[in-house]
């Protein structure tokens, strides 16, 4: 928007300029004829959700990142159901059966015109383990889990996050110094520690749900959110806007969570992403330690835990978890680096500056 | 700036204080550490409940075990350390110096290889970037990112170490092999060193057929089974060093860098023979000092051969100095390389920080350690090197859009001075105070790594004491993982100040 104010009022005086200097009107003109046609080109104003969402649906990588992350997703919560709602995949992940060809997978990709078996699902797409069980279903059944804790785990510390980071930002004084002294104690415990400590009493108090141990990795993951968003909010909080508002007598917690805290929706967005890929792997990292996810439950870092040693005999065993994984986190990672991109307006030079190239080459 | 330092120790001892208190009441309410003497039906059940109790002062309230915990840990600044006693009774400061050990082991040369080599890459991707090899760069940090430690470790067992080992009882390739290996060369070559497409395709045939052609004389050498290296090679390879070190700097018209940088690879040749058979049979202290003096005498000779450029003198000898000792070393390696195959047939080990009964020589010791150290050092290597390489390029982007940068194009210094004089510099104060956080960080995130590899360090003593709720070798892991965050994080303040003079503190 800025840019094509910037350009009429570049306009405005340089034409009058013509009119007084004869001599520099070829030159100068020609500038114009650029910036017209430039202006005219991507002249449309758009508002910034607008201008976000642009930018974020040219990214490519964050664009296949979105479609892996939908697809899976999808996988996981509907082949073998969710709360209760059945899924279409037949095959129940606690029923164990005959082990068929060793439990190999029937999955393959592998085309008959090259000599292979022809693209066919089977009846066993990700092979089974020791009992018979079938792997794709309990593979589908971690992934639901680590899924539900990674988005859990990732809401709660932005929630806490944006909140202590707005407050010690908009107060300052005090309340700063106790709310950031607050969060150097939880960086000084180094984060797995921490983690696993609370995994543990998680587990041992909280009984053996999932939900209690996502809430109590939320409790721990917040601090690099609080950080930023207070950088942000110190120097929000000194614009006229803030001023005004105050002035007309908005309530602290309006001026807060109206102004303030939307303004910094990309730090936000961009970390809360971020949060997620970090929490999938903390999740799968103490179910493998023995400190997360427990037995009877579910979750993609304790079947690898669960099946490790099978890797020499049955190495599908480790390879669909780990697969799975590496291929959620990858595509949160690449999907915030898009938003990062998306959101960051210095992003808008360099598209500009891409434009100018290609209209000189045409 | 004293005062600051005060300051910030006061704040740090007092997060430290509160954290350690925070995670102590955690840990003791995070189960029953009595669970399995509960359900045990031995006969001397109540002796066995009474001892552990004894041992963890079960019986005190929990203000009071944690009073005499610290009050413990305050005996360190006496020097007497009392850190409690675990579950079996044993002191835990004996269990922690070995533990730390054995982690530092890991973590130092983790961390030194994964600052240098990310460096290098961040710096290469920022100078070609939105380049195929940035591309490829970005992708690969990405997927170091959102790799599982522990699957990521099972999976160099498998291939690198089972594969490798199975390889090296009959070291052969096939001509596919071959041909892959060198194709695969020759394109990796070409994309690192860039150009136009004609001096694209001479890197890439030139070092295609390099490959295809030494591949098959190493083979013939059975040179994978009986390595030598042998001074000629040496010296080459230092000459190399040499030359790139000054074409690097200041280029190798400069007579006052380059004859000196020459002149270290003589004496080095010299130094070879000398000590031959004193390498043959050395200590640690031995090699030590040698690599000491590798670094000064050189950088002697080249800060008096210098004249007006002796700071960059004395830094290229020093670095070939320091690369012709770590040539003869490797040399000396190579020589007890069929002894120490004849000893440990499979060589790569798996599990733990040394062969258990392993008896040998200095070198066969010193590669039975390496052998065992390889594995976790690449995996965290690894690891970290993607966030180096991310920042560093990042940084160097930043820097390079200063003005002081296109200030020095324009007045016609050459792109190596504006890049490696202007903006590396620069672009290295923000990555200093990275890899203090770093380091302080690699202590506390070795529990995985060490859990995998069998490594008795910290990592499994932590790991082990929450498993039977017993906070003492917990608390011992916090003090040194605690303490170091909190003095890396005020060393890599201070470090901010010291190099950038803008940041007054």
């Amino acid at each position: 928007m800025s840019g094509v104010k910037d350009n009429e009022e570049l306009r405005g005086p340089s034409n009058m300029k013509s009119d007084i200097e004869p001599g520099e009107q070829q030159l100068v003109s020609l500038v114009e004829v650029e910036d017209a046609e430039l202006a005219r080109k991507q002249g449309e104003s758009r508002s910034q959700g607008q201008l976000v969402r642009r930018r974020f649906f040219n990214h490519k990588a964050a664009m296949i990142s979105t479609v892996i992350l939908v697809f899976i997703t999808l996988m996981a919560f509907s082949s073998i159901g969710f709360a209760g709602i059945p899924g279409w995949w037949g095959k129940n992940y606690m029923m164990s059966g005959t082990v068929i060809n060793g439990g190999a997978p029937t999955f393959s990709l592998w085309p008959a015109w090259l000599g292979g078996p022809g693209f066919s699902i089977g009846e066993h797409p990700f092979g089974q383990d020791n009992t018979g069980k079938d792997y794709f279903a309990l593979v589908m059944r971690g992934t639901q889990k680590s899924i539900i804790i990674a988005v859990t785990v990732g809401a709660v510390a932005t929630f806490i996050g944006a909140i202590v980071g707005a407050l010690a930002g908009y107060f300052r004084g005090w309340v700063d110094e106790v709310l950031m002294r607050v969060t150097d104690l939880f960086i000084v415990i180094p984060l797995l520690v921490l983690a696993a400590v609370l995994g543990q009493m998680a587990g041992a108090k909280l009984g053996n749900s999932i939900f209690a141990l996502a809430l109590v990795l939320g409790l721990v993951t917040w601090t690099g959110l609080a950080r930023l968003v207070r950088g942000e909010i110190l120097s929000l909080r000194e614009r006229e806007y803030v001023a005004a508002a105050q002035a007309m007598g908005s309530r602290t917690s309006r001026v807060i969570f109206k102004h303030l805290l939307p303004n910094t929706i990309g730090v936000i967005v961009v970390n809360a992403t971020f949060a997620i890929a970090g929490a999938i792997l903390l999740e799968t990292s103490l179910s493998f330690l023995g400190f997360g996810v427990r037995a009877p439950e579910s979750s993609l870092g304790l079947l690898i835990s669960q099946y490790q040693n099978a890797f020499t005999n049955r190495p599908w065993l480790f390879w669909w978890p780990g697969m799975i994984i590496v291929t959620i986190a990858l595509s949160v990672n690449f999907l915030g680096d898009g938003l990062r991109d998306a959101f960051d307006p210095r992003q808008t030079k360099k598209t500009r500056r891409r434009t100018k190239k290609e209209e000189v080459s045409e | 700036m004293l005062k600051f330092i005060l300051k910030r120790l006061g704040a740090s001892i007092g997060i430290l204080f509160a954290a350690s208190l925070l995670l102590y009441v955690l840990v003791i309410n995070s189960g029953d550490p009595l669970w399995d003497l509960r359900e045990s039906i031995a006969d001397n059940r109540d002796y066995l409940m009474q001892q552990r109790s004894d041992y963890m002062n079960l019986d005190m309230p929990w203000y009071q075990r944690y009073w005499t915990w610290l009050v413990g840990v305050g005996g360190c600044f006496a020097l007497k350390c009392d850190l409690g006693t675990n579950i079996q009774g044993i002191e835990v400061s004996g269990i922690l110096a070995s533990a730390a050990t054995s982690t530092l082991r890991l973590v130092v040369l983790a961390t030194v290889l994964a600052a240098v080599v990310g460096i290098a890459i961040g710096v290469l991707t920022a100078i070609r970037q939105y380049s195929g090899l940035d591309y490829g760069v970005t992708f690969l940090t990405f997927l170091f990112f959102s790799l599982p430690v522990f699957w990521a470790a099972v999976m160099l067992k498998e291939y690198m170490a089972i594969g490798y080992n199975d390889w090296m009882k009959d070291p052969a390739f096939s001509t596919t092999q071959i041909i892959i290996v060198a194709l695969l060369f020759g394109f990796l070559m070409q994309v690192f060193l860039a150009g136009n497409m004609r001096r694209r395709l001479i890197t890439f045939a030139v070092s295609a057929a390099f490959v295809a052609v030494v591949i098959p004389y190493l083979l013939w050498l059975n040179f994978f089974r009986y390595p030598q290296l042998g001074p000629a090679a040496i010296v080459v390879l230092s000459l190399a060093v040499a030359l790139s070190a000054t074409a690097m700097s200041v280029g190798v018209r400069n007579k006052h860098v380059l004859y000196p940088a020459l002149i270290t690879v003589g004496l080095g040749l010299v130094m070879y023979y000398a000590t031959f058979s004193l390498l043959s049979e050395p200590n640690t202290w031995i090699l030590i000092i040698g690599a000491i003096l590798a670094v000064l005498i050189p950088g002697a000779i080249g800060h008096f051969m210098g004249g007006r450029q002796r700071k960059v003198a004395a830094t290229v000898s020093a670095v070939t100095g320091l690369v012709f000792a770590g040539l003869t070393v490797v040399d000396h390696i190579f020589r007890a390389w069929p002894g120490f195959l004849a000893l440990k047939p499979r060589p790569i080990g798996t599990i733990g920080s040394q062969t258990p009964n392993f008896t040998g020589d200095f070198w066969e010791i010193f590669l039975d350690r390496g052998a065992q150290l390889l594995l976790p050092t690449i995996l965290l290597a690894v690891i970290s090197l993607a966030s180096y390489s991310r920042y560093t390029r990042a940084s160097m982007l930043e820097v390079g859009q200063q003005d002081y940068i296109r200030t020095a194009r324009s007045k016609g210094l050459s792109e190596r001075t504006v890049i490696f004089r202007h903006a590396f510099r620069n672009a290295l104060i923000p990555i200093a105070t990275i890899a203090a956080f770093d380091f302080a960080g690699l202590i506390g995130g070795a529990v995985i790594t060490e859990s995998v590899f069998g490594w008795k360090g910290m990592g499994d003593m932590f790991i082990v004491g929450l498993r039977s709720i017993d906070p003492a070798p917990v608390m011992a892991f916090f003090l040194i993982t605690g303490t170091a965050a909190v003095l890396f994080n005020m060393l890599a303040d201070i470090f901010y100040a010291l190099l950038d003079p803008r940041i007054r503190v």
